[in-house]
Order: C-alpha cells, then structure tokens, then sequence
C-alpha cells in the first residue's frame, strides 16, 4: 500500500516538474522586452483605478461554509458506504439505514434553514 | 455605498469597485465604455462613456461636395451604410427639389431592406454570442456573409455600400442578381425558424433575457428609444409606416411590436424577439419590391455641380437601429453649410444608467447587447 | 506495478541495486509514461478536436494546417506559447501568481494515478481511489483562486471567486452522486467499484436502479460545472469577464490552466465511465482467453471510447447551450441538485434491500428505459437534422 501512495508522491513532483521544466525551457527561448505599459495591469485598456484587493462581498464565505458542513457530512458517510452491503448481510442493515437517515436528515433541515433564513439566494434583498 | 441585508446584520461591509467595462473589452460592440460601480455582482452604477470612436463625419459634410458626401455616410453606421445614404441622399433631393425615378425608389428599399436583414443578423447573432452561445452567431455570420455577396452584386462593394445616389442609385439592379436574391430569401425563411429552434427556444437564453432592463412605455418614450428598442416596449411607431417615404405606403408589412408574452412587457426578450420579427417581414418587403420592380432608368438626371438651393430640412429613415435623421442645412454653394447626424444607438445609450442600477454584471451584458448599440453609430 | 517489478527482481533484472531505488525508478517511468505518452498527447488532441468538432457544427472549417486534419494543431500551438513572451504584471503578487499554474497542473495530473484504463493498467489502484480523485480535483479551486486574487486584476478577482464558489457548490451534488456508487460497490477502489459491474449495460450502475440513473446525469452536469464547461462557464465567461481568472496570464503560464483545462475534460468522462458505465468490462470472449495483450487492449480501448463519448458530449453541449447566469448557477445546485442527489442517495441505499431478483428485474427495465431514451433522443436529432435543410445551404455565384 506504501508503494501505492508513493505514486501520488512521484505524480506530485512528476506535475511541479512539468511545469518547472516547460517554464524554465521557455525562459531560454523567449524574449523578455518588459515596458511599464505592458505590465500594466489590464483593465479593458484604461488605466486602472486602485488595486483589486478589496473587501469582496461576504457571500462568498457564506458558500463556503455551507459547502464545508456538507462535505464534512460526505466525508462521514464515506467509511459506512464502505461497509453498508455487509451490515444488510448481517441484518443490521435497516438500523443502518435508519441512521444514516437521520444524519442525512439533521443536515438536509440545515439546508432548509439556510435556505428560508435566504442564504442560498445570490442576490441578497436589502431590508426595508 | 450598496449595503445589503447581510452587511447590515454583522456590521461587515463590501468595497464597491468601479470597474471599467471596455473600450477594450469582448461585448461592448466596438470601443465603447461603461464606468461600472459594483459590489463584484450586482451594479449600483453604470455611466457610458462615448467618443472612443469619434470621426468627425459631420465636420467632413461641410468640407466635400454634396456627391462626395455619400461615400463618409457610409461610415456614420458600417453596419447599416444603406440608410445613411439614403437618408443624405433624401434630404439633398428634398433641398434641390430632384425627382427619383421609380425604379431608383425600389432598388434603395431592396438595397436597404438586405442591408437591415444583414444588420440585424449581426445583432442577434452577436446577442447570442454576448449570452454563451457560439453556434448562433456563425450561423448568423455565413447568413450575413450571402447578403454581403449580393450586395457585391448589386453595387461592388460589401460593407460600405455608396450605392445610394442623390436621383437614385448608383447602378441597376440586373434581372440575374434579382433572381439570386430571391433564390436568397427562399433558403433565408427557414434559416430563421432554424435559428429560433436553436436559439430563441432555448430554456437558458429564456431564463437570462426574461424580465431583464424591462423599459416601460413611458420611460421607452421619454428616453427617446427608436427602431425596435421602442417596438419593443410596445409601441407601434416606424417610420415606414408612420413618416411614410420612399415606396413603403404600397408595400404590405406588419410592424412587429413587443408582447411580453414571456417575462415582461418591454424586456430584452421582447427587444430581441422584435428584431427576429422583423426580418421575416424584410424578406416580405423584398420579395414584393422584386415584383414589381418596374423597368426604367435607375436614377434621374442630376447635374454634376449639385447646387441645392438655400434652405434647411430635416430627413427620417427607419434604420436597424431605429430612426436615423439627417438634419441638413444648405447655402446654395456646392458644399453642404451643416450636417447633422441624429442616430437611434445615441439615445440608446441614455436609458443605460437608468436600467443598470440594481441589475447583475451579467444583465448588463445582456442590456447592452439587447439595445443593440453600436459604436461608430454612437459617436460618428 | 509492484508485482511486476518485484517480478523483475526476483528474476535478477537489477542485481545489486537496493529494492527501492528499482520502485522508485519503476514509478519515476511510469509516471513520466503517463503524462508524455498519453496525458500530454490526450489534453492537445482533445483541444485540436474540440475546435474541430465546434467549427463543424457551426459550419466552419477549424484548424486544418498543421498535419493530416490539422491534428498536430497542439504542438504548433504549445510551440507558440512556449516562445510567447512571460508577463507578469508589476502589481500582482509575484510568487503567488507563478504557483497558481503549478498547483492547478498538479491537481489534475495527479488524478490521472487512479484512473483505471484496463484490468492491470492502472498506475496505483489506491484503496481511497474514488475519494482521493475528489481530493485532489478539488485542489484546482486552491490554485485557481490564487491566480484571480495574485493578479490584483478586478476581471480576474471576479473570476476567481465566482469559480472558487461554483466548484465547490458543485462538489456537493458530484460527491453525493459519488457516494450513492460507493454504496452499491462497497468499496472506494477504482479497480472494486468497476469489477462490482458487469460488461452488459444492464450490469452497470447506470442502469441500477432509478436513482443512480439520476445520479449519473446528477454527477455529468455536476462534473461539467467543476471543469467550468459551458453551460457553466461563467469563471471565464469572456463576454462578461474578459477572461476570468486567466486576464493577466501569458504564454506557458496560460498554457497550463488550458492543459488542466482540456485534461480535467477526460479524468470527467473516465471516472463517469469507472463509476457508472462498467469501466473497462469486455464480454468474456474466447479470443481474449489466451491473449492477455489482446485483452489488456480491448479494455483500454473499451474505456476510452466510453469516457471520451462524455468528452464529445460535452464539447456538443458547449456548441448548443448559452451559459447560465451566476445566481441561476447557483440557486440550480443548492436549490435542485443538492436535495435532488440527497433524495437519491437515500433510495439508491433502501435499494439495496430489495431482494435480488427485485433488484435484477429493476436493472433490466432501467436498461429498457435507457435505450427507449436514447432511441428518442437521436429520433429527435434527426428530426432537427432534418429540419435544418441542408440541401438549401445558398451556393455563393461570386
């Protein structure tokens, strides 16, 4: 199984290295001619106004944290997907079911949640 | 400062960016610019910003001779030459008084009628492709690209067309391009039910253009929207119809007007769904002006020192883009004394700032390319 | 791979050499293999093809030039990219601006570790296989949002987030599609997941039952919005944001998003083929008996025509569809598709109690319905082909 894993390793560097090597051939081959104009930043050929990095609207984080409960949830169902088809065999299949039921079920209602509490929307309302 | 629910509640708040969308960006149709305020999604503010394309058309009126003139009208809209030449070329006769003979007057509204075909090809095509849709718009493109040959047919070039004269067009309309042409329009008809079968039809281009900048009559009105912007709100108004000149009274056509049958009354549906419209019902005009097409001399004697007398008028077409005026003034000499442009992308351009705010990135996209403005109408 | 090399040493191949330098030269190899031999070449073809195949449906040429049909259309194009000149603008965030190419290229290779092309033609049949697939797939979001935000570009700021959100939102439903086959299978390895089916269609997953018939098209349009494929592919929507996350990016750089790009297109088909399509599964004819070569080639051929199918389809969907708004983007994962492979997940695992004849009648009246549905819908196609007239394409006389 080491062995295995050893590959990811291998493809790891195997893929920095791709990349290093190609960028490293193309620093040989290609001119370098830099002008403060060319590396200006590009915005629809203005100059640009002020930097990009700015507080950026929070619903970005919003999708985030919905996506990292549900995919904590995914991740936990995982190792019982795994053994589900021997606790059938066994006859422990229907408690089993039962609860993943409810797991997926708490979830489902924080779901529902968000979803009347209006954080699945994209646009928010402004309150009035 | 474009708060919304969430900022209120926890006290964080977002950055407004301003954005400056073109002249160098993939869908402003030309070198056109937006000053966009937004919050990374939604606009709070969209000033358009013209002149990147200014040319000076109207100055050079008043420095060439009424002939040399029609050539630069060509360039106030490259996609609809057609009509600005014969909105020049109607005002000069207007000033000098010069008849145009009948199968002039057929052969500019068959001219013109390909040419809106053309442009408004270019519009929806160009629509989809705003919206993510590639296919439509080559679709469009090899449409256009036919037109393009009979126009190389009828007066040698394809774009910038110099074909309209003052007294009638510059060349005739010979009976094989005639056949070509409704050769064209027989395989043209169904390219459009094509067309909406794999554009107009589709769910998503539905749900993006439904209920988007809804303009209201009034607003339609008050903005001073034209050609099927303002159709497209549901006002019957066309200048065909309505100023009626060349040979339009004897034509048989319908106006198409905006329904709302999907989303609401004066959406950029409806905008689109009236261009769509209007070019089955070109293809109507052509065919009849194709038969009954009257033999004749294409254009009337015109001397070649063009002298209209003293005086001023003002000339209305029904372009693409709606009403295209001309509005000229003469001192007797052999040089225009003013010429004035009045163009229906112009005007279009006002009611951006009005419908941008509280729209999505997005829908502007789709705004822009709903007006189907066009830059060097814009700025001339 | 290890048997084999243990093979070889134990036959004396490597005397004198320690037994994991042999492994790692041996995975060092098959590595490299794998990504000049078939990674490398499947990314650029794919590309030459998707323009092909887009250019004729839309009644264009595309590229024809550069070798038979245009086929070495990629080199020439990597060519010009690798002589293109590097610009960096000098208001990013230089480091991170060059690492964003290196951990998005790095993701998506390294999927291509559990990828099963035949019986034995894997390069680690990992016992996490479909879970480390979604582990390292997702590390693309990580290197996509560093190029939007290093490049301190606003067009590539939007793109960024706007991507980092989608393919996340997206992972939920692709998981949970995911999650319904691991429970079938019983296990997470690529190679166990593909032998719990058979070669026969109505042995696949697919056709289970109804709720993995779902999932499957749960998992392929999840999948496409992952990749950021039209219809989804607002990240990088040019009419509306330039070009996305990728504004400020030139030459090679820019090369590598489009290689993960192209390449994610496949590992998309191929796992749909591993979880739903019976993989590599060739009838057990008898010329294969005695030819394993034979039958290591049918398989691999077998898996690639049926992943690449889904590549085809979705180059199809991009030359059909307009892209979605963003906020429809997202209200159709989390308002539909979230709760809709919930719904699935849980009747595929009450399936799994009906008994097994009940569950044998079930997968062959699924098999029905997927051919009635695919003898439809190309009825329908042809119904449009027909429709379009093509006879009427207007000659030009000039």
């Amino acid at each position: 199984m080491l062995f295995d894993f050893a590959n990811v390793l291998v493809f790891t560097a195997l893929g920095l290295g791709f990349v290093g090597v190609n960028l490293l051939i193309g620093r040989l081959l290609r001119p370098a001619n830099p002008q403060a104009r060319k590396l200006s930043t590009y915005e629809c050929g203005e100059p640009s106004t002020g930097s990009a990095w700015v507080n950026f609207n929070i619903r970005f984080y919003l999708v985030a944290l919905i996506f990292i409960i549900f995919e904590v949830e995914i991740a936990f169902i995982f190792p019982v997907a795994t053994v589900f088809r021997g606790l059938i065999e066994s006859g422990e299949g229907l408690l089993a079911f039962v609860k993943i039921f409810i797991f997926v079920g708490i979830l489902f209602l924080g779901l529902v949640y968000s979803w009347v509490k209006g954080d699945l929307e994209w646009i928010k309302k402004v309150k009035t | 400062m474009n708060e919304t629910a969430q900022d209120q509640d926890t006290g964080f708040h977002t950055e407004d960016m301003t954005i400056s969308v073109g002249p160098q960006h993939p869908s402003t149709h030309g070198v056109l610019r937006f000053v966009v305020k937004t919050d990374g999604e939604v606009i709070s503010e969209a000033i358009p910003d013209v002149g990147y394309l200014h040319r000076s058309i109207e100055k050079i009126g008043e420095k060439v001779t009424w002939h040399g003139y029609v050539p630069y009208t060509d360039r106030a809209d490259y996609l609809a030459a057609m009509f600005a030449n014969q909105v020049f070329c109607m005002a000069a006769e207007k000033l000098a008084g010069t008849p145009v003979t009948r199968r002039g007057e057929f052969c500019r509204v068959i001219a013109c009628e390909l040419n809106r075909l053309a442009s408004h090809l270019i519009s929806v095509g160009t629509f989809g492709q705003d919206i993510g849709a590639m296919t439509p718009f080559v679709h469009a493109l090899r449409e256009r690209e036919t037109i393009n040959n009979l126009m190389e047919e009828i007066c040698g070039a394809r774009l910038t067309y110099n074909y309209i004269r003052i007294g009638g067009v510059g060349y005739d309309i010979l009976p094989e391009t005639c056949t070509r042409i409704s050769e064209f329009l027989d395989h043209f008809e169904p390219i459009v039910d094509e067309f909406n079968r794999l554009l107009t039809g589709n769910k998503i281009f539905i749900e993006r253009l439904a209920g988007i900048a809804v303009v209201s009559k009034e607003d339609a009105l008050q903005y001073n929207l034209v050609g099927p912007n303002l159709r497209g709100a549901g006002i019957k108004w066309d200048i065909r119809r309505d100023i009626p000149y060349s040979v339009y009274p004897e034509l048989e056509f319908e106006i198409p007007v905006g329904t709302g049958h999907i989303g609401a009354l004066g959406d950029s549906f409806d905008r689109y769904w009236v261009r769509i419209r209007e070019l089955q019902e070109s293809c109507k005009i052509v065919r009849q002006c194709l038969k009954m097409l009257p033999k004749g001399p294409a254009i009337s004697k015109v001397a070649r020192k063009f002298k209209p007398a003293a005086g001023e008028c003002y000339v209305r077409v029904e372009a693409p883009r709606g009403d295209m005026g001309f509005y000229v003034i003469s001192d007797g000499s052999e040089y225009p004394y003013r010429v004035r442009i009045r163009t229906g992308s112009y005007t279009a351009m006002s009611i951006i700032d009005k419908l941008s705010k509280g729209i999505m990135l997005a829908d502007l996209i789709v705004l822009i390319g709903s007006l189907d403005v066009d830059a060097p109408e814009i700025d001339r | 791979m290890q048997a084999y090399l243990d093979q070889l040493i134990q036959g004396g191949a490597f005397a004198g050499m320690p037994r994991e330098v042999v492994y790692a030269i041996g995975m060092l190899l098959a590595a490299f293999i794998v990504l000049s031999a078939f990674v490398a070449p499947l990314a650029g073809v794919t590309s030459w093809l998707e323009r092909r195949v887009w250019a004729r449906m839309q009644s264009r040429v595309g590229p024809n030039r550069v070798g038979p049909q245009g086929i070495l259309q990629w080199l020439a194009d990597g060519i010009k990219n690798l002589l293109k000149e590097d610009i960096i603008p000098t208001a990013a965030d230089k480091k991170l601006f060059s690492l964003a190419p290196y951990i998005v290229f790095m993701g998506f290779l390294c999927a291509f570790v559990v990828i099963p092309f035949g019986g034995h033609l894997i390069v680690a049949d990992l016992n996490i296989g479909i879970l480390y697939i979604l582990a390292v797939t997702s590390l693309v979001v990580v290197g996509i949002l560093m190029a939007g935000w290093a490049s301190n570009n606003k067009w590539s700021l939007l793109g960024g987030m706007r991507s980092a959100a989608q393919i996340i939102s997206y992972e939920i439903p692709a998981g949970v599609s995911v999650l319904m086959i691991v429970f079938l299978a019983g296990t997470l390895s690529m190679q166990g997941i593909i032998k719990g089916q058979g070669w026969a269609p109505w042995d696949w997953y697919l056709f289970h039952n109804p709720f993995t018939f779902a999932g499957f098209f749960l998992y392929f349009t999840a999948a496409l919005a992952e990749g950021n494929r039209t219809p989804f592919d607002i990240p990088e929507a040019e009419s509306e944001l330039v070009a996305g996350y990728v504004t400020e990016y030139s030459g090679m750089r820019f090369l590598f998003f489009f290689f993960a790009e192209w390449g994610n297109l496949y590992v998309i088909g191929a796992v749909a083929t591993t979880l739903f399509l019976g993989g590599w599964q060739v009838p057990p004819l008898a010329i294969f008996e005695n030819s394993p070569m034979l039958l290591a080639v049918a398989q691999f051929v077998t898996f690639f025509l049926k992943a690449y199918l889904w590549v085809f389809v979705a180059m199809w969907i991009r030359a059909t569809l307009p892209r979605v708004r963003v906020d429809q983007l997202m209200s159709l994962c989390w308002k539909y598709m979230v709760p809709l492979s919930f719904i699935c997940l849980l009747g595929t695992v009450a399936f799994m109690f009906v008994p097994a004849d009940g569950q044998r009648i079930t997968s062959a009246a699924m098999f029905g319905l997927g051919v009635a549905i695919t003898i439809i819908f190309f009825l329908r196609v042809g119904f449009q082909i027909r429709q379009a007239k093509p006879e009427l394409y207007f000659k030009p006389h000039i």
